[in-house]
């Protein structure tokens, strides 16, 4: 088996830059959430489809950056 | 210009032809422990960062003995060619290297690239754990000349005897933030080490995963003041990304005297009176 339908792409989740990596292997969507900044990955989930997969990952990636605090 | 030491890089390539073969043995180390079971590069074992490749009674690299034996039982001896690759663009590979190389393993090697390429070019992936015919390894040193320990760090903090490369994210350096994004704060405050340079990890890589030129390389760390001249300590959060560029000063760019401070951010922002500097 391959991982198929990658993709990768960016955006900003909670104030933060984020980047959503997502691949299919048979039959499960896997999908991980990292910072941009920098590059560490911090959530990630499964799912039978590409959108719940990645939905479910950036419900607990919310979660986590919601944790994240600035010192200014 | 080649690197320095080219022969510690293989690509997904190589990896795919030559992965399998007999006195060569491929291992995952990821940052997500559970990346490895999702599906990785077929015959490939797996190593857990955080059980295999460290104490996990006293903050300590992995002791000889449990090294010995995790070698011996994923099927390699010290002729063997260990291939090393992971997710972060092989921060915790990296990581893996660096106490393979304090314990005098001759052979390692990084798939450049790590995980994220592989997957990207669509390879094929296994999710069969292999089975090895167990091995009988015999470590050596550990050799401190790789090491740095606090009282070091603090010396070249003061002294200016070695070049500080902190290489965090710009907004862990500013002590913006305590951690990165997403994950937990593990030190009391941010900042940095009195004099050290700002030099992100991520700055030595491609958009792909990959290692960038040697000439690239050198432009960059030379543009910071990091020469081959002067010894070099890398240090991090905990010791991972800063094992990173420690292979880049290391292997690629042919340093002599670098050393990885795996104590790193946390184990500094968290010293009772330490100096801290904020920009």
């Amino acid at each position: 088996m391959k991982a198929e339908e990658y993709s990768r792409r960016e955006t900003v989740l909670a104030g933060w830059p984020i980047a959503i990596e997502t691949y299919r292997v048979g039959d499960t969507y896997h999908c991980t959430i990292s910072n941009v900044d920098p590059g560490a990955r911090f959530a990630r989930a499964d799912g039978l489809t590409r959108e719940d997969a990645e939905r479910l990952a950036l419900e607990k990636a919310e979660r986590h950056l919601g944790q994240t605090r600035r010192f200014r | 210009m080649a690197y320095t030491l080219p022969n510690v890089l293989v690509t997904t390539d190589w990896v795919a032809q030559h992965g399998t073969d007999v006195g060569v043995r491929v291992v995952e180390v990821d940052v997500d422990t559970t990346a490895y079971d999702q599906g990785h590069v077929p015959g490939a074992a797996g190593w857990n960062w955080t059980t295999d490749l460290c104490d996990t009674v006293v903050r300590d690299i992995v002791p000889m003995g449990k090294l010995e034996d995790l070698l011996g039982r994923t099927g390699i001896d010290n002729k063997t060619a260990i291939v090393l690759y992971g997710d972060n663009n092989n921060w915790f590979a990296a990581w893996a290297f660096w106490q393979l190389k304090m314990y005098g393993h001759e052979d390692v090697r990084i798939m450049d690239g790590g995980r994220k390429k592989w997957l990207a070019e669509g390879r094929e992936l296994t999710t069969d754990k292999p089975s090895f015919t167990r091995a009988t390894y015999k470590a050596s040193g550990p050799d401190l000349s790789l090491r740095a320990f606090l009282p070091e760090v603090q010396q070249a903090s003061q002294k200016k005897s070695a070049s500080l490369v902190d290489v965090r994210s710009p907004q862990e350096f500013t002590g913006e933030i305590l951690a990165p994004p997403g994950l937990p704060e593990t030190c009391q405050r941010g900042g940095h080490i009195p004099g050290a340079k700002s030099i992100p990890w991520a700055k030595a890589c491609n958009d792909d995963g990959t290692f960038k030129g040697f000439d690239d390389l050198k432009a960059l760390y030379g543009a910071q003041g990091v020469t081959a001249d002067k010894p070099v300590i890398a240090y991090c959060r905990i010791g991972e990304r800063s094992s990173h560029t420690w292979f880049v000063l290391k292997y690629l760019l042919g340093f002599d005297n670098v050393k990885n401070y795996d104590g790193s951010w946390t184990e500094w922002g968290n010293l009772v009176g330490a100096p801290v500097e904020k920009p």
